[in-house]
């Protein structure tokens, strides 16, 4: 059934990152991460700063998943697209509002704040950023 | 019901969702004529999406127009009958979500269709007694109606979020004025732990909605030495139709006066953000100077009426987040079975 829930504390902690969309840079090597890290995976320094990432990119690939982890299955199929944010970083993220069939490498995307799962009927909801094709 | 120190929009913003659904689709399920379907198309919400998501989105446009950075807003009212969680509020997800700081008073409402203007109101009251400078006011619902039920047709899904601040040329548009006209009247209700709302069908009408919106249109002209003439713009609840067109009938305001604000044929009720999306469209529209009265009704009952001049910075302004247009004409057309799938209508265990 796949990996369980994360704990309340948990999701409590890393709210606003996924709220919006906060990343880390590196100081010496400027490698932009998402989620914010200690330690820069590229050039292993610890000075790193938290930053606002852009809202907006393309994708840059996609796939699919049909057999999701637990509390996912009610949006399944759902799709998960590498995307270059607009200065370059690049990060992992779900589509919303936008069929499998109607995503190609290359689209522009949006950032916009939606419903990630619901922890059971009785649970906590968990909220952060998804991407779909812009407004305007 | 004038505030003492005059208050005025900042910003306002908008959310629809990009789902909608035919009365016809609607009526083919349950074998309904098409003549008697009261509206062309309704919005429903994706499966990710709640109240809480919409007012985020509508308070971004929102603030994107009033330029300024989320944490000088000192008040975050929202307004809904439809909240994700009974008891934990949406208030203090939409302000961490914005980046609003937690300086703040924050609140949720509840009065059915009324509770966002009266968010709006409460701010306004707020601003002007300098106890806040800017407060966000945010009118969100995704509505569930009883599959069969004539609500099915209507109850729809969007938000509308206005910034109110004090008066200054920087606003999009000033407030005259508000008033507040409310009895006890059991029009439409829900209990505790029902999912779905009951209504007195007809009841609903005369003694309900067009009671206590004339009540509050005419109060408020009366209190401000208005005349419908007077108004360039008028914008009503829209639980359908028919409802708004009669009401605008009866207080004098042509069909011209009505139509950039009545939206309910193509999104359906969005009950909390009904008049609050109609208000918006006007402004999308509007020239300085226009006068627009808007009026709400919440059932329970109760209607706030509020009279609107628009001002120079609404032309700068306007184009600085999506106009309601922009979310009404990005639209995914869903059939029945998707709509039931959508809205946890069908059980999988």
């Amino acid at each position: 059934m796949g990996i369980s829930a994360p704990s309340v504390p948990r999701v409590w902690r890393e709210r606003i990152i996924k709220y919006r969309l906060l990343g880390s840079k590196c100081a010496d090597c400027g490698k932009i991460s998402y989620p914010p890290r200690k330690a820069c995976p590229r050039c292993g320094s610890t000075n790193l700063v938290e930053i606002s990432l852009p809202k907006r990119g393309k994708v840059l690939s996609y796939t699919v998943i049909r057999t999701p982890p637990r509390g996912y299955l009610k949006y399944s199929p759902y799709i998960i697209a590498l995307i270059e944010l607009e200065n370059g970083a690049r990060i992992l993220a779900q589509l919303t509002d936008v069929d499998p069939d109607e995503v190609k490498s290359g689209m522009v995307v949006e950032a916009v704040f939606r419903r990630y799962r619901e922890q059971g009927e009785d649970g906590i909801i968990e909220y952060g950023i998804k991407f779909r094709p812009p407004i305007t | 019901m004038k505030p003492s120190k005059s208050t005025g929009i900042l910003g306002y913003g908008v959310y629809i969702p990009v789902y909608r659904i035919k009365g016809e689709e609607i009526a083919r399920v349950w074998g309904r004529s098409k003549a008697a379907i009261p509206i062309q198309e309704k919005s429903v919400p994706g499966l990710d999406e709640d109240s809480i998501t919409f007012a985020v989105e509508a308070s971004k446009n929102a603030i994107q127009r009033a330029g300024i950075n989320p944490e000088e807003i000192e008040a975050v009212y929202v307004g809904s009958e439809s909240p994700p969680y009974a008891v934990k509020p949406t208030a203090t997800v939409v302000a961490e979500a914005l980046g609003i700081s937690p300086r703040l008073i924050a609140i949720d409402m509840e009065f059915a269709c009324r509770a966002g203007t009266t968010a709006m109101q409460s701010i306004m009251g707020l601003v002007a007694s300098s106890m806040i400078k800017y407060g966000l006011a945010i009118g969100t619902d995704t509505a569930q109606g009883r599959p069969r039920d004539e609500l099915e047709y209507t109850a729809a899904a969007g938000a509308a979020a206005f910034i109110i601040a004090p008066h200054s040329s920087e606003n999009i548009a000033y407030i005259e004025g508000s008033y507040s006209y409310v009895t006890d009247t059991t029009d439409f209700w829900r209990r505790d732990g029902e999912v779905y709302p009951r209504h007195a069908y007809r009841f609903t009408g005369e003694p309900a909605y067009f009671h206590h919106i004339y009540e509050a249109a005419v109060g408020l002209m009366e209190e401000l030495g208005l005349k419908s003439s007077d108004f360039d713009y008028a914008v009503f609840h829209q639980p359908n139709v028919k409802f708004p067109v009669r009401i605008a009938k009866r207080l004098g305001f042509p069909m011209e006066k009505i139509k950039d604000g009545l939206l309910s044929n193509i999104i359906g009720n969005t009950y909390a953000a009904s008049s609050m999306i109609g208000l918006a469209a006007v402004l999308d529209v509007a020239k300085p100077g226009e006068r627009i009265l808007m009026v709400s009704f919440g059932s329970g009952a109760g209607s706030d009426a509020f009279s609107i001049v628009v001002q120079d910075a609404i032309e700068e302004k306007r184009r600085l987040a999506p106009l309601v247009r922009d979310y009404i004409e990005k639209r995914k057309y869903i059939d029945y079975a998707v709509y039931a799938r959508y809205r946890s209508k069908i059980k999988t265990r």
